[in-house]
């Protein structure tokens, strides 16, 4: 779960283009949206397509994004229980 | 046929990976337009996170409007009749390409939200909008080259029928390897006057 963990960090910072951060900077339970990170919608479909291509997880209802984007904790715990790949 | 005389206040000029103000360099880097822009980003201190989320025919009007507008001490806190009238000859290709690529392939297809967000080329007003808080006209024109006379009369409008007390106009071209950004600020104050002459002395220095 903790690489599970540090490859979202990463993959977040890449794919959102979060520039000047690091991993470290992302503690597991930091909104992810809202105060924390600062993610607008555009970032939270990017999510969405990144659960799809790297994870075979297809969110049918974007309400449950909200849920799942809450932190790191939360998304990691989803795709470990719902990944396809 | 317009009614009062304008001026242009101030210009940005951003090519050949150099940044100019009023003709002199305020920023200059070797390297490929990513690097560049980037360090023009961070060496005039503009601060904006969203910044690096922008395609890249935003970041160079971006950029360039931030030149000019900080020149002019334009400040997000106070609000100002500003329009932006801006146009180039590639429209937003360099993002729609992107945008192709990623839905090029059925068996991978995954279209990115990001990317599609910027395949129309007004988006860069939107930004520099957003950022500066510029609530006023605007309007993005393809032409086939730089088209001074358009641009002319069509701030001086604005101007005339008080839609805009100034105009942030100019040309922003983004395709393949090449760019090219001359944005001015066009209002009542002035050293140069605002003519076809001139705007295209602009451009073709």
């Amino acid at each position: 779960m903790d690489a599970l963990k540090q490859e979202l960090k990463e993959n977040l910072i890449e794919q959102l283009n979060l520039e000047d951060m690091s991993p470290e900077d992302i503690a597991n339970d930091d909104m992810l949206f809202g105060d924390g990170l600062g993610l607008d919608s555009i970032d939270a479909l990017e999510l969405i397509v990144m659960l799809d291509k790297n994870y075979g997880i297809k969110l049918t209802d974007p309400k449950e994004g909200r849920a799942i984007f809450e932190s790191i904790n939360t998304m990691a715990a989803y795709i470990s229980e719902h990944r396809t790949k | 046929m317009h009614d009062n005389k304008s001026y242009i206040s101030s210009f940005c000029r951003i090519k050949n990976n150099h940044v100019t103000l009023n003709g002199d360099t305020v920023f200059s880097k070797e390297g490929t337009y990513s690097e560049f822009i980037k360090s023009a980003y961070k060496n005039l201190d503009i601060k904006y996170p969203k910044f690096f989320k922008m395609d890249r025919l935003s970041k160079l009007a971006f950029i360039a409007a931030n030149v000019v507008l900080n020149h002019e001490n334009v400040t997000p806190e106070q609000e100002e009749n500003i329009a932006i009238v801006f146009s180039n000859k590639a429209s937003s290709l360099d993002s729609d390409r992107t945008h192709q690529t990623s839905i090029q392939n059925k068996e991978n297809y995954y279209p990115s939200p990001a990317v599609f967000v910027y395949t129309l080329p007004n988006i860069c007003i939107g930004e520099i909008s957003i950022k500066y808080k510029l609530y006023s006209e605007n309007s993005f024109f393809i032409f086939d080259n730089f088209n001074a006379k358009h641009l002319l009369t069509y701030a001086n409008n604005l101007l005339d029928t008080k839609k805009a007390d100034k105009v942030l106009c100019g040309w922003v071209e983004y395709d393949g390897n090449n760019y090219d950004a001359l944005l001015y600020l066009v209002g009542n104050k002035g050293k140069t006057e605002h003519n076809t002459t001139e705007i295209n002395t602009l451009y073709n220095s």
